[in-house]
């Protein structure tokens, strides 16, 4: 279970305050969405989640099962289970994806205390895998990221959250930059990761990934508070109102 | 920006315990008395046995490195070096002379086994099946021992040290040494050319595919000590061999110098492929310590068709003069330089490549990668030039240099003369840093911020790392992780 407990954030640069006070629960099992209007703070709470310290948490606490995760750096969050699928994932030039993905799964599983893939079995799982987000190969043998397209990306961001086997899925636009059939093998393969030991946090801006991925629970994301907590259909009333009543709030 | 301060505060920690090659091999040894003047050059070559001619070659350098100056244009910054105040010759006392592996001082083989260096006839390299080098074990002044020798000569290559090469195959060494590099080439050839000690021959006959990899391993032990080896490949017609150097010294306080000279000759059709992989040890922090490397290293492309490929892993050193370089003499031939070059710490390296286009239908590559951490100085500097005659040639070069943390600097010095209006030259160059947000990604993805970096780095030095005969590949990315220690935590 994920608890976010009054959570204040500011940007370590400039000092400027971005998270105010987040509250938010999300139990093992449950698929939360977080909505909110540009600048609201959902990329911040994202990459506070896993660690970026480009961020200084002022006041609160995440705790991931009970316990707090604000002391551990990224790598530790990684090992600790949780997955951060990127808006804008990084270029790695000269590293073929097969190499990033081989490389970081057998540095997981290791610290993990598991056994470390061998060449054959890492082969034979990420086929498998890869196939079912219809990502062929070649795709894997070229560089991470470079010259893919923006539906490329976010399936390979799909393709690594399923090999790493993580306990809490972070999700931030992964819609943004996809056409429709895109999202539908992205969302596929998000649904297909669905399970009782499983926390996901879908961050975004608009209803129409929720279509695909259909949430337990919505957060409206505003100010850097939570300002509205519903079910499902609170979505589709937001895309009918937009977020004017939380741009004044 | 976190992350970036936390490389600088940890670069600022390096320490040279992680130069894994820095011990010192306990051994009683025979030198020439310290400084340098004509008896000194007369003890070297009387102590090889060497024929009247060589002498005569060796004191004519001599006189004229008198008269030379040394060179200030790169951008490297060293105190003034006192010439007299080293040793020009060392030897194990053990060894007399090549000999056979029985023969070879235990101790000696103890510090090639402890180096990860194979002197043993037998498939060596772990991972490889049935991959065969043959090597030659340079020790201060002296080869001791080279193996595969008669699997070798069966095939008509001869492999030896270069003073075995004098007794034996005078007259190759007379007509090839100083061929291609003339005694009064530059300063530091000069001062090699009156005083080299040993190195490595090879010879690979008309139509001879050299039966295996052959290397060389370059040890300086002894204290205050110079090593001044000179190596000479020659390749006739349509033969083709692959060659691989490599080079380590004990950790010691004070500078060390190594001054080498390096000829190879590609005949007719010929291929030599000559790989580097040089880890002299490279000061420790505060750059106290170290080898000054000052090389020169060129090819004669002299047949036509003729190809030569240098592809270098700089690692070590406190201080790296070093341009390999092919003469594109022959019609159709080509030269190519690959380039990975490191530097931490205070190393400074300025290293590059003259591609000097002379004949028809030339064409060169050149691809280098320079990575710098810590406060160190990376320097690609590199001539393409085409003459008067060279219609046709061709050159791409790409340069690219990564930086780690705040405090190195990276610099691409590119000299590009064209003569003749039919040449074709291309100039890419990238400068980039390892950015907090691929190294967060990486970390996301669960790795240390060590692991990121090699990744990262490993990717960026890919297209090199290619061209390295396959056995070393894994070795040589092994060591750019070491090399980096201490820049990433």
């Amino acid at each position: 279970m994920l608890e976010i407990k009054n959570l204040h954030a500011r940007i370590e640069e400039d000092k400027k305050e971005i998270l105010k006070g987040i509250n938010l629960t999300i139990p093992t099992g449950e698929v939360h969405a977080i909505m909110g209007p540009n600048g609201s703070g959902k990329s911040t709470l994202a990459y506070i989640l896993a660690g970026r310290d480009d961020y200084e948490v002022t006041e609160g606490d995440i705790l991931w099962n009970g316990e707090s995760i604000l002391e551990m750096n990224p790598e530790e969050r990684a090992i600790a289970g949780v997955f951060l699928a990127f808006q804008y994932p990084m270029e790695i030039p000269g590293v073929a994806g097969l190499t990033f993905l081989r490389t970081a799964v057998n540095a997981v599983r290791k610290k993990r205390g598991k056994e470390e893939f061998t060449t054959p079995e890492f082969l034979k799982v990420v086929k498998g895998r890869a196939a079912s987000l219809k990502i062929n190969m070649e795709m894997l043998k070229r560089p991470v990221n470079v010259g893919f397209s923006g539906g490329e990306k976010k399936r390979s961001e799909i393709l690594q959250m399923a090999m790493l086997e993580p306990t809490l899925c972070v999700l931030d636009e992964t819609d943004s930059g996809l056409d429709i059939d895109a999202l539908r093998i992205v969302a596929d393969g998000v649904n297909a990761l669905r399970g009782p030991d499983r926390a996901m946090c879908v961050i975004t801006h608009y209803q129409r990934l929720l279509e695909y991925i259909v949430p337990d629970k919505v957060h409206v994301l505003a100010h850097g508070k939570i300002q509205k907590t519903g079910g499902k259909e609170l979505a589709h009333e937001l895309e009918k109102s937009g977020y004017a009543e939380f741009e004044a709030a | 920006m976190a992350a970036v301060q936390d490389t600088i505060d940890q670069v600022k920690d390096i320490d040279v315990d992680q130069y894994k090659y820095g011990f010192e091999t306990d051994i009683e040894s025979v030198r020439a008395p310290k400084g340098l003047n004509e008896d000194i050059i007369r003890y070297i070559s009387a102590r090889k046995d060497e024929p009247e001619w060589m002498l005569e070659w060796r004191l004519d350098a001599y006189q004229r490195w008198q008269t030379m100056t040394e060179p200030t244009w790169a951008k490297v910054d060293y105190p003034k070096i006192d010439f007299q105040d080293l040793y020009y010759y060392s030897a194990p006392k053990s060894t007399e002379g090549p000999k056979s592996l029985d023969e070879v001082d235990p101790e000696l083989l103890a510090t090639y086994e402890k180096l990860g260096i194979p002197l043993k006839e037998q498939a060596v390299l772990a991972g490889v099946q049935g991959a065969k080098v043959a090597v030659d074990a340079v020790f201060d002044s002296v080869s001791v021992v080279t193996t595969f020798k008669d699997e070798l000569k069966k095939a008509g290559v001869i492999f030896c040290s270069i003073s075995e090469a004098l007794k034996t195959h005078p007259e190759l060494v007379k007509r090839y040494i100083g061929s291609v590099v003339p005694k009064s080439d530059n300063y530091y050839a000069a001062l090699n050319s009156a005083v080299y000690s040993d190195g490595s021959f090879v010879y690979i006959p008309e139509g001879v595919r050299c039966p295996m990899e052959l290397s060389t391993y370059f040890r300086i032990n002894d204290k205050e000590t110079g090593q001044f080896e000179r190596t000479l490949i020659i390749a006739e017609k349509g033969s083709y061999v692959s060659y691989l150097e490599g080079c380590t010294a004990p950790m010691r306080d004070e500078n060390q110098m190594h001054a080498a000279v390096v000829e190879l000759v590609a005949l007719d059709d010929a291929e030599i492929k000559y790989s580097t992989v040089q880890n002299w040890y490279p000061g420790d922090k505060d750059g106290k310590g170290g080898i000054y490397n000052f090389v020169t290293k060129r090819a004669d492309c002299r047949g036509n068709n003729s190809k030569v490929s240098w592809t270098q892993v700089e690692t070590g050193s406190a201080i790296t003069w070093k341009y390999p370089s092919c003469i594109l003499r022959g019609d159709n031939s080509r030269g190519e330089f690959y380039s990975i070059a490191v530097s931490n710490g205070r190393q400074q390296i300025d290293s590059g490549t003259k591609m000097i286009h002379l004949g028809k239908n030339t064409s060169s590559r050149i691809i280098s990668k320079g990575i710098a951490a810590g406060r160190s100085d990376n320097t690609y500097r590199g001539l393409v030039s085409a003459h008067r005659k060279a219609t046709n040639s061709r050159n791409f070069t790409q340069c690219d240099s990564l930086l780690i943390g705040d405090q190195c600097g990276a610099h691409t010095v590119p000299y590009i003369e064209a003569k003749n209006s039919t040449a074709h030259f291309e100039h890419e160059a990238t400068t980039s840093k390892i950015s907090d947000d691929k190294l967060f990604y990486c970390m996301q993805r669960g790795l240390n911020e060590e692991e990121a970096v090699a990744l990262i780095v490993n990717g960026f030095v890919r297209d090199v790392l290619q061209q390295l005969p396959m056995e070393f590949m894994a070795e040589t990315q092994k060591l750019i992780g070491i090399s980096l220690e201490g820049s990433v935590g």
